[in-house]
């Protein structure tokens, strides 16, 4: 029997049913963040749906016991496959004192977990880029083989936080991988009215390091562009922007009513292409997702969620008071 | 006691503190091999190499959320913004990003980095080369903004800047950079940041101040002294947090306090001070609290004439203390 791709990619059987599965269980709790939003359990809800497949291919593809990574609020898939649990996203989506991320203190979405190495995240978009740079730099300077990743949106590739940080790596040759989720929509704003070149990946030749764009639906392609470029990072061979394309599925946000800037069709259209469909039928075909195995992971997936739900909800708030801790270090 | 310049004590603190720890690394604007425009990180690209005294491109934002990445990392950044005015592409970095860091992950993360940058006026460096940003900056908890007054102030708040847990500001009076000289310890010593020090003990008028203008207090208090005024003088040396008991204790001492800032008026630190004076010991005073800053325009011009209108000097604080001692 001829290799099938992911064999030829060096991953096993287990690997690609373990990125399905990260990619499910981003997907699974997602949805049910969205259900106890709209029954008004949950404030807010910012998605991954549509960009699994991209955030898992490309953690997959890192070294996730010494790599760092600087997610953005959309990066589900980063952080579950960097070892953040079901129960820490539902702590965080009910704001719950637990919270590994924050405490309760931000809005869901705002990922850190120093443990797992993924840095503090804030609202005010591409601020995380030159930390990325920074922990590059360190890693650099140290000269260990430390490799950090950090993601955005294309709108957010506007941001001057970007070319900053792009162009200092570039210069400096550090060991940091850029990728810009591409969704095509910044909010309303489509991307042919946020970026005037024809690809994002085409900035990268402004800071003198490659850039690729990649089907952003198809973890294994993801994979492929982030392992080569972590090797190249690896081997002082400098920083890389990678560009994955998929669709933005749902509205920006719980806050936002997609339908008053684009059309069903083009919706529809695109959840044809939805990687939790694709990479099914191709795990299927390859003979790795079995009718039991899929039946089994939907009911452990089921039970982990509705247990991390009940755990949060139940969960004690922060006090009233604590809100006073933590902004100098307490051991002065 | 060696004697050296304001600007040499920067250099010598920096130098220690990169002979003392690995992790600490200076990086900005001209930094490595020129040593600085100002020459504050002089002999440190010789010495320590471009590893770690890094030129980095002219982007300020990157050169604070780069720093503030190493920080998360483990490093000791010593930031320098070439000038204070310059370091508003990095504003955003700064209160977004090195002020919240370790509010908003619950104390999980932290970005221990230094930022210099020289600041103020009275070196015909026009509106963009003259201003002091300290206010931009004052009320975002999870910084520290500390401006010294002395060479041995500087480098022994200069050491504890770079050992401290959280970000701090420190911004050097380019000015006093060569004006001011004076005793500095050849041993390693730090100086506490948040507390206040009184630069003179006197009876008559309190003033409160920072940085060069504490030299000007200095200065105005002799001649004063010879018409047989005695003044007080509590140099902030932190502008933020403030130190609250020391300006307590300060502006009881004499009744009377002149609060002294060349920054724009309205705004400024010396608006808190009053505030907290204000709220403290309204029985203790025997005058009304003054201030005396800078005029409410957008910046310091060039020209000599209106530059020293708007710059503040001995004789503008020695005329306020004289006032108020005659109130
Ligand atoms: C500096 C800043 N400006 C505006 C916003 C409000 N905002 C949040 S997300 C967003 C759109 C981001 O689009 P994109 O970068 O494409 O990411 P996506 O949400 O599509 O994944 C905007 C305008 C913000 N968070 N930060
Ligand atoms: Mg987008």
């Amino acid at each position: 029997m001829a290799e099938n791709r992911h064999q030829s990619l060096g991953l096993s059987d287990e690997q690609v049913l373990d990125m399905y599965r990260t990619m499910l269980m981003a997907r699974k709790i997602d949805e049910r963040m969205w259900l106890l939003n709209r029954s008004g359990k949950i404030p807010f809800v910012i998605s991954c749906q549509g960009q699994e497949a991209a955030q898992v291919g490309a953690s997959f593809a890192l070294d996730r016991e010494k790599d760092y990574v600087a997610p953005y609020y959309r990066d589900m898939g980063v952080v579950l496959a960097f070892g953040m649990t079901a129960q820490d996203l539902m702590l965080s989506g009910f704001a719950k004192a637990e919270d590994p991320n924050s405490g309760g203190r931000q809005m869901p979405g705002h990922f850190g977990q120093k443990k797992n190495r993924i840095l503090s995240g804030s609202s005010p978009v591409t601020t995380q880029v030159p930390h990325a740079v920074g922990v590059a730099l360190a890693s650099k300077m140290e000269k260990k083989d430390i490799v950090s990743l950090v993601t955005l949106g294309e709108g957010s590739s506007n941001q001057g936080d970007f070319h900053e940080g792009l162009n200092f790596a570039g210069v400096h040759k550090l060991p940091v991988i850029t990728m810009v989720e591409n969704n095509k929509y910044a909010i309303s704003v489509p991307q042919e009215k946020q970026i005037a070149s024809k690809n994002v990946s085409d900035r990268a030749v402004g800071y003198g390091m490659p850039g690729f764009t990649v089907d952003g639906n198809d973890p294994l392609a993801v994979y492929e562009a982030v392992k080569a470029a972590a090797d190249r990072a690896r081997n002082g061979e400098g920083p890389t922007l990678i560009e994955t394309v998929s669709y933005r599925l749902t509205p920006h946000s719980s806050d936002d009513d997609d339908r008053t800037y684009r059309e069903r069709e083009e919706v529809e259209e695109a959840k044809k292409k939805d990687s939790l469909i694709t990479f099914k039928k191709y795990l299927q075909d390859a003979g790795v997702l079995t009718e039991d195995k899929e039946k089994e992971m939907e009911e452990e997936l089921t039970k982990i969620i509705n247990d991390a739900t009940d755990y949060a909800e139940n969960a004690p708030y922060a006090e009233p008071e604590s809100a006073l801790k933590y902004v100098y270090a307490e051991n002065e | 006691m060696p004697v050296m310049s304001y600007i040499q004590a920067v250099t010598k603190a920096l130098q220690e503190e990169m002979q003392r720890d690995e992790n600490v690394f200076v990086l900005g604007e001209d930094v490595g091999k020129r040593g600085g425009v100002f020459r504050a990180t002089d002999g440190l690209y010789d010495e320590f190499g471009e590893e770690r005294v890094i030129d980095t491109p002219l982007a300020e934002s990157a050169i604070a959320g780069v720093g503030i990445g190493a920080a998360m990392y483990g490093k000791r950044p010593v930031a320098e913004m070439q000038f204070a005015d310059f370091i508003m592409p990095a504003v955003n970095q700064i209160i977004s990003e090195a002020a919240k860091m370790r509010y908003r992950s619950n104390n999980d993360w932290s970005a221990p980095m230094t930022i210099r940058a020289p600041y103020g006026g009275g070196v015909h460096g026009a509106l963009y080369h003259s201003q002091s940003v300290e206010s931009v900056f004052a009320n975002q908890p999870g910084l520290k903004i500390v401006m010294p007054s002395t060479p041995y102030d500087v480098k022994g708040l200069l050491k504890a800047a770079i050992r401290d847990d959280d970000p701090v500001l420190f911004f050097e009076h380019k000015r006093a950079y060569r004006l001011i000289k004076g005793e500095v310890p050849e041993d390693d010593y730090t100086l506490p940041i948040g507390k206040a020090d009184v630069k003179r003990e006197g009876s008559d008028v309190t003033v409160i101040t920072y940085g060069l203008c504490v030299n000007f207090a200095l200065q105005a208090a002799e001649k004063l002294a010879e018409e047989g005024i005695d003044a007080h003088i509590l140099d902030l040396r932190t502008v933020y947090p403030l130190d609250q008991e020391a300006i307590i204790e300060a502006a009881k001492k004499t009744g009377k306090v002149l609060l002294v800032t060349e920054d724009n008026k309205e705004g400024s630190i010396i608006g808190q001070v009053s505030a907290i004076i204000a709220e403290n010991c309204l029985f203790d005073l025997d005058a009304p609290v003054q201030r005396l800053a800078g005029p409410d325009v957008p910046s310091m011009p060039y020209a000599p004439t209106m530059e020293k209108y708007f710059m503040m000097n001995p004789d503008k604080v020695e005329q306020a203390m004289r006032d108020l001692a005659e109130f």
